[in-house]
């Protein structure tokens, strides 16, 4: 097991520009031993790349890389003992299950018995105990992906398993299940896992810090947690949650927010601020339902409701600007018009883009 | 206008890729196929389209006989998973080629193509190359070709999953908005979906499939609040429905030696014997005076925290309305809304809904 340390790790896919085009920008970053992480962002935010440059499938135009503080930027992959699971599960189709987790140990000639104990801890952590003498053709998706990730752990040298959109071809109810053993292994065997996906849900539930990337930088490094509650920038605010944060162009008079016709209060300490170019977000979870006007309160007009089944989304209009509102299924709706309540300290304000705390 | 299957039944080795399929669809209504992936869904798209055999059974369109008639005389369109485009072709080319194969004047052509593009909100990417958009721009221009079509039966399978999560949300509600305009009024949309949030959102008909078979159709409401059996409470919830066995006792409901509690109200006429009990993970919260359970796994996503918790062999997953911290094997109290409470008989199928049954 390992700690990754980029050290100033960029890289520019046309190495011959005069100006670097980056597909990931040099950043420094380091990945704790044991901890599990997900790079989160859209297609072509530079999460593979960076995952590419970790496994040694791309040696980076620029920086260092390192594994337990050895440099290891021009170690080829085969060498760096690290494990990799795909989108689509990667298996022996000819092989039993036993086989297919035997196979890496097989390559590096450990003996039948080592082999068999090895095997069997896994197959045992993984649920995969049973269905070990059958062939591995005729497995579910789930248990195919499994044994990709077995194949993975059975080596117990490996410095990180590395997964790219691991659960996209699995099914909903059995991604959880997925999830819960990829923690399992994480807490048993210590094991650094980073976790690629596109998907916010699947990074928020599986990893303890995210790492939010967009055309090629990271934009933010937390919990699921800080990244919903004080998203530090708008993109961030849009990307994660569903629906995206509600995002308004405002201004300031008087120490207070000005949003449309209505005046808000706001925690921010607003004697920072040097632009007027400001916007403020609101969650669409963190918003109230008033049959009269209260503090930081706007009154809005109900345009639809969704039924989602665990919730109902309303969408709101105020001055002409669109509000999302999610309220219990329970909720009973009599009027077209309710006063939303935008407590202050839910509200989050960004100068250029950027939160300002 | 109708499309009607009867008794639809494919089984090419030893597993149904449709079983005794019998669905009507009408003009207007858009129908959401919602099941596991291998659950027919793709299976039944394919046999309306013409593209894959049946071993019995027949389909009627308009009141004749649709399975004679060969894929290109049927008047449907299908977007796939994929995004099928042409890769040569400009994002006007590629939209106006259903059309151009008919010799329709170029007038015409363009009034048609520009109203299409209108709707999948690509104007001013007419001239652009296939190769120069994003996937979920490419998934827009099949879209677009489909509409132009103008056919009476559009198929939609799972159009939104190869792209971000992000665009899918997007592409989900223009989807909604550009299926309620007036295209629907004279067309059959039916959609096929893995995603029970999905299917919530298109608010049309849901039709659950499971190993070729249909386990359920209704309205989406219907369907989430009164799932006809166990498997339908799995499919249509993520996640999946909690049921546990448990048995009803001189008006007690046991579900094992530590929960007990009294019938609730509307499960009141409900006689002594086996059963078993379903509880949808947000129907279930934290209550310093409930049941002992400890906490294997707490996962947050955004507002919302998913409790995998057991006591002895019972598992269950609670979802919580708020962000809060636990740590592995944590003992926590929970209690259940039980006005919620659903029963299954042994069978599995449902014999008490919290919700008026149709």
């Amino acid at each position: 097991m390992a700690k990754i340390e980029f050290k100033n790790v960029g890289h520019s896919y046309d190495q011959n520009a005069k100006i670097p085009a980056y597909a990931l920008k040099p950043f420094s970053l380091s990945w704790e031993d044991g901890g599990r992480y997900a790079l989160l962002g859209p297609s072509g935010c530079g999460k593979t790349t960076m995952l590419n440059i970790m496994s040694g499938l791309i040696t980076p135009s620029e920086g260092t890389v390192f594994f337990n503080d050895k440099n290891i930027t021009s170690v080829k992959t085969e060498q760096r003992n690290i494990a990799q699971v795909f989108q689509f599960p990667v298996i022996y189709n000819t092989m039993s299950v036993f086989d297919n987790l035997a196979f890496p140990l097989k390559c590096r000639k450990f003996s039948n018995s080592q082999i068999r104990t090895k095997v069997n801890e896994v197959a045992d952590i993984l649920n995969l105990s049973s269905v070990l003498n059958l062939g591995a053709k005729g497995l579910t998706a789930d248990q195919k992906q499994l044994i990709s990730l077995g194949r993975g752990l059975v080596r117990e040298d490996v410095a990180a398993v590395l997964m790219d959109e691991p659960l996209t071809v699995i099914d909903p109810d059995l991604k959880f299940k997925l999830r819960r053993k990829l923690k399992e292994i994480n807490s048993k065997y210590n094991t650094t896992l980073i976790y690629v996906t596109h998907d916010q849900n699947e990074a928020m539930t599986f990893a303890e810090k995210i790492i939010v990337m967009d055309s090629g930088q990271i934009v933010q490094r937390g919990s699921s947690k800080e990244l919903f509650e004080s998203p530090s920038t708008t993109f961030v605010a849009y990307f994660i949650g569903s629906p995206a944060m509600n995002i308004f162009n405002c201004s300031i008079e008087n120490n207070e927010l000005v949003l449309g016709r209505f005046k808000l209060k706001i925690d921010t300490n607003l004697d920072q601020i040097k632009s007027n170019e400001l916007k403020v977000g609101i969650r669409s979870e963190f918003i109230d339902l008033s049959d009269k006007p209260t503090e930081n309160s706007i009154l809005a007009k109900i345009k639809s409701n969704e039924d989602f089944g665990n919730y109902i989304l309303l969408t709101c209009e105020f001055d002409n600007l669109e509000i999302k509102v999610k309220i219990k299924r329970e909720q009973v709706i009599t009027s077209e018009t309710t006063y939303l309540i935008l407590s202050k300290n839910r509200l989050c304000l960004y100068e250029k883009e950027k939160l300002i705390n | 206008m109708k499309l009607v299957t009867h008794n639809l039944t494919f089984k090419p080795e030893n597993e149904y890729f449709l079983n005794k399929v019998s669905l009507e669809f009408e003009a207007g209504k858009l129908y959401t196929l919602l099941g596991r992936t291998l659950s027919g869904k793709t299976s039944l798209l394919k046999t309306i389209a013409g593209l894959q055999p049946i071993d019995t059974g027949n389909i009627t369109f308009e009141g004749k006989d649709f399975s004679s008639v060969p894929v290109w005389k049927r008047n449907v369109a299908m977007v796939y998973q994929e995004f099928i485009n042409y890769p040569h072709l400009s994002v006007y080319d590629n939209i106006a080629f259903p059309l151009k194969q008919r010799k329709i004047k170029t007038s015409d052509i363009e009034n048609e193509v520009s109203v299409a593009i209108n709707k999948v909100g690509l104007s001013g990417f007419e001239k652009r190359k296939i190769q120069e958009l994003s996937g979920g721009q490419q998934q827009r221009v099949a879209l677009a070709r489909s509409l132009v079509k103008n056919a009476k039966i559009l198929l939609l399978d799972e159009p939104l999953v190869n792209l971000d999560y992000k665009l899918r949300e997007g592409l989900r509600d223009e989807f909604k908005n550009i299926f309620s305009s007036d295209l629907s009024s004279h067309s059959i949309l039916i959609y096929a979906s893995t995603d029970p949030l999905e299917a919530m959102q298109l608010n049309g008909e849901i039709i659950v499939l499971d190993e070729g078979e249909i386990l359920q159709s209704g309205t989406a409401k219907d369907v989430f609040e009164n799932p006809s059996n166990i498997k339908v409470a799995e499919i249509t919830n993520d996640p999946a429905m909690n049921v546990i066995k448990g048995n009803i006792d001189s008006n007690k409901i046991i579900l094992n030696e530590n929960i007990s509690f009294d019938v609730p109200v509307h499960l009141k006429d409900i006689q002594a014997g086996s059963y078993h009990f379903g509880i949808r993970a947000s129907d279930m919260f934290l209550d310093t005076k409930g049941f002992d359970f400890n906490v294997d796994i707490a996962e947050i996503s955004g507002s919302e925290t998913f409790l995998h918790l057991h006591q002895n062999e019972l598992n269950m997953v609670l979802l919580l309305e708020e962000v809060k911290n636990f740590n592995d094997q944590d003992n926590i109290k929970i209690n259940f809304n039980l006005k919620k409470l659903y029963v299954f008989d042994e069978k599995g199928d449902l014999q008490f809904s919290p919700f008026t049954m149709s």
